[in-house]
């Protein structure tokens, strides 16, 4: 992909790094693609009220950033979003919440964090389906990889000017009203929409796919520490579940 | 930005699919997935006809799974045999992933199959034709590695094809070895020799096809299992490979003589079970002599 910056490595081996910026950019990541997993696990699985969740999931994230937690983490024992989950189980069973908001100066936030819209869609998530509280946080986690990686598509086709192709790919694959409620349109009405032709839609939808798939393979790359946990993940995110 | 549900199910299944730009292949659908990848079914706009795609899962450059995809891939092309796939075409999609392209077969897997079929002789019938592929490719050097019901397909037309061959390895047959691959395989269908990552021989197949004829066997509906046959299956999977057949030639003909009514080499027979089993076996010349003896004796009775 022309433009595109190198696949970065591991976040963990870079939440370890002398350069503060290279800590500060893996952490964002890090609580992007968590910080709505872990939320959403301690309301159900802990049974926790919103304000409570929302605060446990702030002094997840500040143990985080202080501790040696993820040095500590063995990729030959588990998957790093398994370590992470039972990392919340530790902390709410502990329930350090007072003395660590005590400890970043009585309750101060360290990330910011739009909690009020995530607390709706994790309870009709939970109202909706059977999902168990580790389910919900997996459902999650998938869905904030996807997330990320759509964010990070979109500013890249923004800084390359393939703007056009940005917008073709969430008319056709991003748009909800758009398939939830009617047929997804054709190529020929996107062309129509977008002023082009239905060879161009094509092909421009083509390289989008393509580079969104690279792009979620980018994120689960930095997301684990080793070959074999960033194999089980594509697997688990990219491969087909077997015929039954 | 956060993803709905509808939104991430379509993203999901656009990245899994494998991104057919420049072949002349169009995507129907997904069929399976296995050990190192998935299989799609596409049709080849070029010719008109559906094939199967087997796609690597990861596409990643220099990365053993795909290695061993291709590898797997010119194995196959390598044995023309009716019981084999034939591979179409083989190399790289342009999102990375290694692929190649075999005849699509339908019909069921091997076990699915032996739940339709309840005699015990079409069930042996079935087995001899699973030895077929897998004798061809070891008389070309090629061990499978990976024998079990799950890798044999019935073909709705009868046709018994032996898949999965992404296990296989070549050794020097007749009598020559290959070191395993570590211990890769399916346990309980593996040979000790393969679990242990030791020298492998035709006889790691002849330790699968006996695991994969005692699975056969068990298929429900089940049908009693007569000594001569529990033989069988303890012969080709003794844990010591010096005890088993030397190759799936020597198997299957002693499952063909336990067809035919022929005393087996695996199975040491009393008078009593030699006695039943040449009635079984001449049980019409004896039903002729039989009902001689009885008109005969009729005749003489009368002629009192």
């Amino acid at each position: 992909m022309t433009g595109f910056p190198e696949t970065r490595g591991s976040l963990v081996a870079a939440m370890t790094s002398d350069d503060r910026r290279e800590r500060a950019r893996a952490f964002e990541t890090l609580a992007g693609a968590y910080w709505r997993p872990v939320y959403t696990y301690v309301r159900f699985r802990f049974g926790r009220t919103h304000d409570e969740a929302a605060d446990l999931t702030q002094d997840f994230f500040a143990k985080l950033a202080e501790d040696s937690l993820l040095a500590r983490f063995d990729p030959k024992r588990a998957r790093l979003r398994t370590y992470l989950r039972l990392v919340v189980d530790g902390l709410v069973a502990n329930d350090v919440k007072a003395a660590r908001r005590l400890k970043r100066g009585g309750g101060n936030r360290i990330l910011s964090l739009d909690f009020e819209a995530v607390r709706r869609e994790a309870e009709e998530a939970r109202r909706e389906g059977e999902l168990s509280p580790e389910d919900l946080f997996e459902k999650e986690w998938v869905r904030s990889v996807f997330s990320l990686a759509v964010e990070r598509l979109r500013d890249r086709y923004a800084a390359s000017g393939h703007e056009k192709r940005f917008g073709l790919f969430s008319a056709f694959d991003l748009e909800e009203i758009v398939w939830s409620a009617h047929p997804r349109p054709s190529y020929q009405d996107l062309a129509l929409r977008f002023g082009t032709t239905a060879v161009d839609v094509t092909n421009q939808l083509a390289a989008a796919r393509r580079d969104f798939r690279g792009i979620v393979l980018e994120v689960l790359r930095e997301l684990t520490v080793s070959d074999a946990e960033f194999r089980l993940e594509a697997r688990a995110l990219l491969g087909i579940e077997p015929a039954s | 930005m956060r993803l709905g549900d509808a939104a991430l199910a379509r993203l999901r299944e656009a990245v899994r699919a494998p991104d057919l730009s420049g072949t002349p292949y169009r995507l129907v659908g997904p069929i399976g997935a296995g050990g190192m990848g998935a299989v799609f079914d596409v049709r080849d706009e070029r010719l008109g006809r559906h094939v199967a795609l087997k796609v690597v899962d990861v596409p990643l450059d220099g990365e053993a799974p795909a290695e061993e995809l291709l590898r797997e891939a010119r194995v196959l092309a390598g044995l023309e045999h009716p019981g084999l796939v034939p591979v179409h075409d083989a190399g790289r999609l342009v999102d990375g992933r290694a692929f190649y392209a075999m005849k699509l077969v339908k019909g069921d897997r091997l076990d699915a199959h032996l739940a339709r079929v309840p005699h015990l002789p079409e069930r042996l019938r079935l087995f001899l034709r699973v030895c077929e592929p897998v004798a061809f490719a070891h008389a070309q050097g090629i061990l499978h590695g990976d024998l079990k019901p799950s890798n044999v397909m019935v073909g709705s037309f009868g046709e018994v094809l032996v898949l999965d061959w992404g296990l296989a390895r070549a050794f020097a047959a007749p009598g020559g070895e290959t070191t395993a691959r570590g211990a890769i395989g399916t346990p309980g269908f593996m040979a000790p020799e393969q679990f242990s990552g030791g020298a492998v021989d035709a006889r790691a197949d002849v330790f699968g096809l006996g695991a994969l004829l005692d699975a056969s066997l068990r298929v429900a509906p089940a049908s009693p299992r007569p000594n001569a046959l529990a033989a069988i299956v303890a012969r080709a999977t003794a844990e010591d490979r010096n005890g088993r057949y030397p190759d799936v030639a020597s198997l299957a003909a002693d499952v063909a003589r336990l067809l035919d009514g022929e005393r087996v080499e695996a199975h040491a027979e009393g008078a009593v079970e030699r006695a039943l089993r040449l009635l079984r076996r001449h049980r019409v010349a004896v039903g002729l002599v039989l009902a001689y003896l009885a008109v005969r004796g009729l005749f003489i009775f009368f002629r009192r």
